[in-house]
């Protein structure tokens, strides 16, 4: 069996969402022109919580969006096997907002990049920030994040999985050696 | 899920879970032609190879449209302007095709059979736009998607075709789907225009159209096909229309809810009354519509289905 380390539990991933939905206020200055996206599928069920949270700190409704970036990916050719492609949904207009991306893992940069790509093909946002639950670190690419929930140096055998109430049933980040994990 | 052929020649091939699989596919992809930009760099650098031994304007153009917005390259050949009429035969036209490397290529011809002799003979994907009287899958697949968006389901539902039931690929590619999904088929014309092996298709026959009609959740309208109408199966347009134009009167046998489809194009009077095309009950131009996504959704999933033992080593969702 492999090590299966959990490195941060229902109320730490609570936490660290309360402070990243206060950061985003704080760095805006409020929820003027401030819009959220979550990348499917686990940034989405972040995004919903962080914009709840949002709206009981300020009273306010971010308006908020869902983003499949499967269609930008860079790896696609190499895939015989084609990733199941989600709906996205972004009721609202992008020119001129701030928009916070909200993604479980940080990791390559890729999905990030993939991300901004597709942004900009719905229009013009006045800024694009990054917020992550968890950053692990081996970026490819020149990207970091703006809000983190926990930084987690990990080894490139090593597997992060966020779990979450909506997908797995529990809350929970865990930290485990490569290929004994279903989850990715 | 994948798709397990590298072709898509007919319904009569796939699986349920392939048709699912393309149906929801397609279905995230409506999405992008709602957009501002509706263009995704997804198949950037592949081409598409559409070549048409017979006329269309419908289904070249949607599948031209489907590449575009998938951001492919897209090369039409139709037959009046290609060697076909210098006396080339399918074979070498493939061949020469082939040497010029395109990735999927889409065929649409008046024998039955052609798309899967093409099939053999390429590497690429090839997928039938309609071969004779054969299939015409791709009509079949946003049928399905277009029945699945207004009724949440197939499985049960009263379906009845309407019109040359014999000559029509539409009607053979649609009675594979549907009866695959589960739908209750009921096909209606005159005997002429009845395929000789009707019974073994798991269909019923009816040929009193008011009978057909009664209780159908959904009914779909076949084009009379006046230019393949040298054998002429029936006296006068008129006199066809008398008995299976649909209209005001005859869909009253149908439910309240009942969808009318029609792969078009039309032809108004004959097989079809205009209030009825454009009325209420109409969803022709939603067919229309999903044939784009339908046809994104192919090229989307057989792109770069040709190339074999590359997998890449990002798997699925660890690629952050």
């Amino acid at each position: 069996m492999s090590k299966r380390k959990v490195v941060m539990d229902a109320e730490g991933i609570d936490r660290a969402l309360t402070r990243i939905a206060y950061e985003i206020l704080e760095k805006n200055k409020g929820v003027e022109n401030l819009a959220l996206v979550g990348i499917r599928t686990g940034g989405v069920f972040l995004a919903r919580r962080i914009a709840e949270k949002i709206s009981q700190i300020e009273g306010k409704e971010v308006p908020l969006g869902i983003l499949d970036i499967t269609l930008y990916r860079d790896d696609l050719r190499k895939n015989r096997k084609k990733p199941l492609i989600g709906k996205t949904d972004i009721p609202f207009s992008l020119d001129d907002r701030k928009v916070v991306l909200i993604d479980d893992v940080l990791f390559t940069g890729r999905t990030v990049r993939a991300a901004m790509d597709a942004l900009i093909d719905f229009g013009r946002p006045k800024a694009i920030q990054l917020a992550v639950l968890v950053d692990r670190g081996h970026r490819e690419l020149p990207i970091r994040a703006d809000f983190v929930g926990k930084n987690l140096p990990s080894s490139l055998w090593e597997d992060v999985s966020v779990n979450l109430t909506e997908n797995k049933g529990k809350d929970e980040v865990v930290i485990e050696e490569e290929g004994k994990s279903d989850t990715a | 899920m994948k798709l397990t052929s590298k072709d898509i020649l007919g319904m009569k091939d796939l699986s349920v879970d392939e048709i699912e699989l393309i149906l929801e596919t397609a279905e995230s992809f409506m999405e992008i032609s709602t957009r501002e930009i509706k263009k995704v760099p997804t198949l950037r650098g592949k081409t598409v190879v559409n070549l048409f031994f017979e006329p269309s304007t419908r289904t070249r153009t949607s599948f031209e449209i489907a590449a575009k917005r998938l951001s492919a390259d897209t090369v039409n050949i139709s037959s009046t302007t290609s060697s076909v009429v210098k006396g080339e035969t399918i074979i070498d036209t493939a061949r020469n095709l082939e040497a010029m490397n395109p990735d999927i290529i889409v065929v649409r011809h008046n024998c039955s059979g052609a798309p899967r002799l093409l099939a053999g003979l390429v590497k690429q994907s090839v997928i039938n736009a309609g071969d004779g009287a054969h299939e015409h899958p791709t009509q079949a697949l946003l049928d399905i998607m277009t029945v699945r968006q207004k009724k949440k389901r197939v499985e049960g539902l009263k379906v009845v075709i309407v019109g040359d039931i014999a000559h029509s690929r539409v009607a053979r590619s649609n009675i594979y789907g549907l009866t695959k999904m589960g739908a209750r088929v009921t096909v209606s014309g005159p005997s002429v225009m009845m395929p000789r092996d009707v019974d073994k298709m798991g269909v019923d026959v009816q040929y009193d159209m008011k009978e057909a009609l009664r209780g159908a959740d959904i009914v779909m309208m076949l084009r009379i096909q006046t230019e393949r109408q040298e054998m002429s199966l029936f006296p006068s347009l008129r006199e066809y229309a008398n008995y299976y134009c649909l209209n005001r009167e005859k869909l009253r046998y149908a439910k309240d809810d009942v969808i009318v489809m029609h792969p078009g194009p039309v032809n108004r009077g004959v097989e079809i009354s205009s209030d009825i095309a454009d009325g209420p009950f109409s969803v022709i131009l939603n067919q229309v519509t999903n044939g784009v996504a339908v046809r994104m959704a192919l090229l989307y999933l057989l792109a770069g289905s040709e190339v074999r033992n590359e997998q890449s080593a990002v798997e699925g969702g660890k690629n952050r």
